[in-house]
């Protein structure tokens, strides 16, 4: 199998993901989509590791989750004491910044 | 060149007086006057002794020099502050603190009631000390920084009843007018080091030697603006009427007896570059015989007693500057005048100053009258100064007002003529108008306001004014004794050889100078002796009175040529400044200000369109590098 179907499938779910963030107003289901962006990079990179021949982008996946998980951490950290605030999940009831 | 270690006494003793008085403040206050004149009076010793000394060495080494400490070393270029005192410094120097100190003492009494007496004693002593250092100076820039020293002093004295408006403004007015004498003098300094390469007199001498003729000319013009401005010469004469506002010892001291006279020392000192400049010459003589002209006009209108002595100051010093314009033959007249002006004019400030003190500072002359009975020796010491001012023999005035216009007639052809006869013209309104002050003051039928008990002055005042009068009788006839005071002068000048051929021969000349005087005084008696004198001036009077009246349009002329022409370009200045550079800055400002309140729309605070913003970003920039590298 040609491995340029991997990078075909990242590309549909990195699309997938940045629609669901812009369209979406569920601060997990954006969460979730941000998560679906960083896998399809992830995937992307191992992908191009292999047709390369080379553990670079091996390496950088790596780091991508592990980026990734402590993102996961605060982000629903954040999340939680929002909503514990605010009673909701939605990210444009938090739009306080823009004064 | 002798040097010596004790010339800097002269200056110092004075210059510690102002020192102490201004530092000491209030607690001066009852024996500062005191300290003050003992100073000044300490500095006319000083300068006595220096007199004794130079008496005993022979004549080519009377000059004496001090050097005080080196002001500028730059490379190859020295600049020393260096004191200089040789025959014509000598003679300032024993005006300066002989008549100062007098003026001291009766400065004592005149401003004794005011509370502010130690001040003024303080700039009087700072007046002496600057002035001292201008006419010690070995280098134009020592004379400089006298000049400005004495142009503050005058400025400080002139306000120094500054809680009236227009005394304040009279101040002003002087310092503003003196500032474009000092800019001349400034610029001839900077010509003199650009060009000649040095500011010392004795280097300037030898450069000027060999410098070109426009140099020297340029040189010239800007001393002689200088001496204009410090002088009240035309065209800066406006602002010596004015400075009467001053307390009175200050008028005769300052604006009558020394700093007026600056100007003609700066023409005399720099002889070396008159005599080689022509052209600079003749406009010193011009502005000289056109002076003494104008101030002589003016002084028949004034009835403020002060500012009628005040034209007369102005008029006398032209005399000195015509005398200094006409070359060797004028330098020692110019001189001689000076120091019989100094006697005789600071004589009768004081008096003007005890008639005011008599007369709860009336200075209306028109007020006056019949001060004859009550002031007797104010009459006797101010009548010898006025017979010394007009010219009558034997008094100082007549020599060497004489001899000024004696060198007039022999300088030659149609210019000797002409300025012979402004001379002589303005010696007979000097006898009219000093006779008319005579006549309106002390001779009169009284036309007092009410409440006016004249007295005469107490003796604080009275004897320095007699001591006055007795030099305005006698210093004519010592200086011109066997030419004393020519012979004097001459190693500073170079030896000058007298003019043997006379346009007109001496008796005629003193023949005609007194007849002129004669038909003056004739004038002024029948006028205001034997006619009736209103105690108001009267209003309906010739366009020319009117004129005369308004100092010849001086101060609507400068008005209208130089002040107002300058308020529209400020104000141009400030427009454009608003405007155009302000405009610019402003406009700066509100351009960020607005692209940021327009850019401000796109920060919405939804996360949301954030991301939105982000993705379309990120897919123009892959879009934009797909299409550069395809």
């Amino acid at each position: 199998m040609s491995p340029y179907n991997y990078l075909y499938v990242a590309g549909l779910l990195f699309t997938i993901g940045a629609v669901g963030v812009v369209v979406r107003r569920n601060a997990i289901v954006v969460f979730m989509c941000i998560e679906l962006m960083l896998n399809a990079a992830n995937l992307t990179l191992v992908t191009f590791s292999r047709i390369n021949g080379t553990l670079d982008g091996q390496i950088v996946a790596f780091f991508t989750m592990v980026v990734a998980a402590c993102e996961v951490v605060v982000g629903l950290a954040i999340i939680v004491a929002i909503y514990r605030s605010r009673r909701s999940a939605s990210i444009d009831d938090a739009s306080l910044l823009k004064r | 060149m002798t040097t010596s270690t004790s010339l800097v006494y002269l200056i110092a003793l004075p210059l510690a007086g102002a020192v102490i008085l201004l530092l000491a403040g209030r607690r001066a206050d009852k024996w500062g006057h005191l300290l003050a004149t003992a100073l000044s009076a300490s500095s006319f010793g000083a300068g006595l002794y220096q007199l004794s000394q130079m008496l005993s060495r022979p004549t080519e080494e009377r000059a004496v020099t001090q050097k005080l400490f080196t002001w500028i070393s730059v490379g190859s270029f020295n600049i020393d502050a260096g004191i200089l005192l040789d025959q014509l410094s000598i003679c300032f120097v024993l005006l300066i603190t002989g008549v100062g100190t007098l003026i001291h003492i009766y400065s004592i009494s005149y401003m004794s009631h005011d509370e502010n007496r130690r001040r003024f004693f303080a700039y009087l002593n700072l007046f002496i000390a600057s002035m001292l250092l201008l006419v010690l100076g070995d280098s134009y820039l020592n004379l400089y920084v006298g000049w400005e020293g004495v142009g503050l002093a005058s400025y400080l004295l002139i306000g120094f009843w500054n809680q009236k408006p227009a005394y304040a403004t009279a101040s002003k007015k002087a310092f503003v007018m003196n500032r474009i004498g000092d800019m001349g003098l400034s610029f001839a300094i900077m010509i003199a080091f650009a060009t000649l390469g040095s500011v010392s007199f004795s280097g300037v001498e030898e450069a000027s030697h060999t410098a070109s003729q426009a140099t020297l000319t340029a040189i010239g013009i800007m001393l002689l603006i200088a001496a204009a401005g410090k002088s009240a010469q035309f065209p800066l004469q406006a602002w010596l009427g004015d400075a009467m506002a001053g307390p009175t010892p200050v008028s005769a001291l300052i604006h009558a007896a020394t700093m007026v006279t600056a100007g003609v020392y700066l023409i005399v000192r720099s002889h070396f570059i008159f005599d080689a400049a022509p052209t600079a010459q003749l406009l010193v003589v011009i502005v000289g015989a056109v002076t003494l002209t104008f101030g002589a006009i003016v002084g028949t209108a004034k009835d403020d007693i002060k500012k009628a002595l005040a034209a007369s100051t102005m008029s006398q010093i032209g005399y000195m500057i015509l005398a200094a314009g006409l070359g060797p033959a004028g330098y020692a007249f110019a001189i001689m005048h000076l120091l019989t002006h100094g006697f005789f004019k600071a004589g009768m400030f004081l008096g003007a100053g005890s008639v005011m003190h008599g007369m709860n500072d009336q200075v209306n002359m028109r007020r006056y009258g019949a001060l004859r009975k009550f002031m007797p020796i104010t009459f006797v010491t101010f009548g010898l100064g006025y017979l010394a001012i007009i010219g009558v023999p034997p008094f100082a005035g007549f020599y060497s007002k004489d001899a000024i216009i004696e060198t007039a007639f022999n300088a030659g052809g149609i210019k000797g003529i002409l300025l012979g006869s402004t001379a002589l013209l303005g010696a007979a309104i000097t006898a009219f108008y000093m006779t008319r002050v005579m006549i309106l003051t002390f001779t009169s039928p009284e036309r007092w306001e009410k409440d006016q008990h004249p007295h005469e002055s107490p003796w604080l005042m009275w004897l320095p004014m007699v001591i006055l009068a007795i030099g305005s009788v006698s210093t004519g006839y010592l200086f011109t004794r066997g030419d004393s005071l020519v012979h004097w002068l001459s190693p500073v000048f170079g030896e000058h050889e007298a003019h043997e051929e006379h346009f007109l021969p001496v008796i005629v000349v003193s023949g005609l100078a007194l007849t002129a005087v004669l038909i003056g005084v004739s004038i002024a008696l029948v006028k205001y002796q034997f006619s009736d004198v209103d105690a108001e001036a009267p209003q309906d009077v010739s366009i020319f009175t009117r004129i005369a009246r308004k100092d010849l349009l001086q101060d609507t002329f400068n008005e209208s040529v130089f002040m107002r022409p300058g308020q529209a370009l400020t104000r141009i200045l400030v427009k454009t400044d608003d405007k155009v550079i302000d405009g610019t800055v402003r406009l700066v400002g509100t351009t960020a200000i607005g692209t940021g309140s327009a850019l401000r729309k796109s920060q919405t605070g939804f996360a949301r369109s954030y991301a939105a913003l982000i993705l379309i970003g990120a897919v123009a920039l892959i879009a934009g590098i797909w299409v550069v590298t395809q």
